[in-house]
Parts: structure tokens; sequence; C-alpha cells
């Protein structure tokens, strides 16, 4: 009995240090993309270089965007996206994704700018997809090893495109992890 | 002196007059007259009714929604996007205010949700049967 403790007790303590020391590393590769970025020379290709841009939203917003583009859905930031996304976007609002969202061309061309102006600046790759919950960022970090399936199916979250059911901040284009509260 | 009064009372009333509609560019029966002229150029054209826009409220035309799908068959209550969950303010200018105050707005959701409704746009009869039967609504 003795001899047994004597070997597993050694065993357990040296996976305890590895599961501590593992979890800030985890943390980084996460959400601290910042933390990430100083040890990675290249950082545009994680997520094979679909990686959204740090600011997601830039602190100088702009007013149509906002009022347009949160009339049926939350505002979603421009750095989710990068710039070819946004132009395809624009030009198609007419057929947006099953509803027609058309606006004015005057208005189309001052928020298809903005967009353009401040989309991703971490997109290395080709790829232009239309929904950001394709993008390979967005998969990473919401995979069934993070949000078990189930929690996409509750009526509190409805769908992955409800950024907010989740993010509290969303609308201002704050996805910190810390401040996740996934509802029941 | 009274002359004097009454023409600085004028200019008082003018200005409360220009100041007081920026807040709106126009009335719901602006909107629903500016629709009116449209209508009429249709040959046939008898006025439009409430009782139709109602109908033509709840009614799915061909589609997965009607116009009630977010707006509920209540207008004066708030709604509710069908498709993401958005809150949508009460379309009832009796329960809202600011509706159909703005032509451009106005055109704008006619525009997009006709053709989410119905696959086409809305006739101008359509247009204004439905907002006859909005201001109809009480809060």
């Amino acid at each position: 009995m003795s001899k047994y403790h004597s070997t597993i007790l050694p065993m357990l303590a040296a996976a305890l240090i590895t599961t501590v020391a593992t979890i800030p590393s985890a943390h980084a590769d996460d959400d601290d993309d910042d933390h990430y970025e100083r040890r990675s020379e290249r950082h545009s290709e994680k997520y094979g270089g679909e990686n959204r841009g740090k600011p997601a939203l830039p602190a100088q917003t702009n007013a149509k965007f906002q009022q347009e583009c949160s009339a049926c859905h939350i505002a979603y930031a421009p750095g989710l996206l990068p710039a070819e996304s946004w132009r395809k976007m624009m030009a198609g609002l007419d057929k947006h994704f099953g509803s027609d969202a058309s606006l004015d061309a005057k208005d189309n061309k001052e928020i298809s700018a903005y967009l353009v102006k401040n989309a991703s600046n971490r997109w290395g790759s080709q790829t232009a997809p239309l929904r950001i919950t394709e993008t390979a960022w967005f998969k990473r970090k919401h995979d069934a090893h993070e949000i078990a399936p189930g929690v996409w199916k509750r009526a509190s979250v409805k769908s992955p495109a409800n950024c907010a059911a989740c993010h509290p901040k969303a609308e201002r284009g704050d996805f910190n992890e810390h401040d996740i509260e996934i509802p029941r | 002196m009274p002359a004097k009064l009454s023409k600085s009372v004028w200019v008082f009333v003018a200005l409360a007059g220009f100041a007081m509609p920026a807040a709106y560019a126009e009335t719901p029966n602006e909107v629903l007259s500016s629709i009116q002229q449209d209508a009429a150029a249709t040959p046939g054209f008898q006025g439009f009714s409430g009782a139709r826009g109602e109908k033509f409220f709840r009614e799915k035309h061909g589609n997965e929604w009607s116009c009630s799908s977010c707006h509920t068959d209540n207008p004066a209550a708030q709604g509710k996007h069908a498709k993401t969950g958005k809150a949508i303010q009460a379309l009832a200018p009796a329960a809202n205010a600011e509706r159909f105050t703005n032509m451009k707005k106005v055109d704008k959701w006619f525009k997009r949700n006709c053709t989410d409704v119905l696959g086409r746009s809305c006739t101008a009869q359509e247009k204004g049967d439905v907002l006859t039967y909005l201001l109809t609504v009480k809060k």
C-alpha cells in the first residue's frame, strides 16, 4: 500500500505541475492574441491566414454604419472580415442571407468605404467568406471542444450569428474571453 | 402697437413652425398622401382600405414570411425579427411617433420587406392600404 503511494504521489504531482504549467499558454493561444503575436513572427498565418483584425471595431466608428447595419442584427465589427468580404457583401445587399437589405447608392458607398478601410488587418489568405461563422478563427474559437454543440440550439442563443448572446460587448466589437457569459 | 405686436407673434409662430418639424421630415398623413398620388395614377383607383390593409398585413403572399411574422399581429406592440430575433420597435404611428415620418426610410423598408414577403415590389395600392390600416391601430 505505502509502496503504491510512494510511486503514485510523485506522478500525481508531476501531472499537476504539467497541468498548471499548460494553463497560461492555453489561454494565450485562446484569446490573448497580442501575447501570441510577440512569440510568433508569422502571426498573419494564424488560422491559415483567416484571422480577424485587431481592433475588431475602430475607435472612430461611422454613424451611418451603426444605424443601418444594426437594424436587423448587431452591427458586426468590420475587423471580423477582410476587405474583399465587405466588398462582396455590400455589392449583394439585395440578397443578404435570404433577405433584401438594400441601401441607396449614397449610403452604400459611405458604409462600404468604412468597412473596407477598417477590415481585418491580419487576413493573410485569399479567401473572402461572407459568413463570419465560416472563418477559420471563428471555427477554431467556437469548436466543439470550446462550446458544446447543444449550446447553439438553446433559444437564448438561437444561432452562432447571435454574438451578443454570450459576448455582452459584441456591439462594441469587444469579444474579450473574460466577459463571456453563456446563457442557459 | 398692436399691429407691431401681432407681427412679432407671427414671426415667432413662423420660426416655431420651421423649428418643430425638423425632428421629423414628414407626418404619416403626408406620407400617405404621397403614396395616394402614386396610386391615383393607376386606372380604377378607388381609395385605400384599412380592412384590406389589415388582411394584407397578416397574410402570407407565397413566401415564408408575412408582415406580421416580424411586426406581430399587433402593430402597436414591439416586434421581433423572424430570423435574427432582434427587437423591432412598434410599427403603428400611435405607438411609435417616429414611424412613417421619413419618406426615404419608408421607401427603403417597403422595398426590402415587400421583396422578402411577396418576392416583388408592393403596389401603391398595397402600401396605402397597409398604412391606412396602421393609422387606425390604437396604442
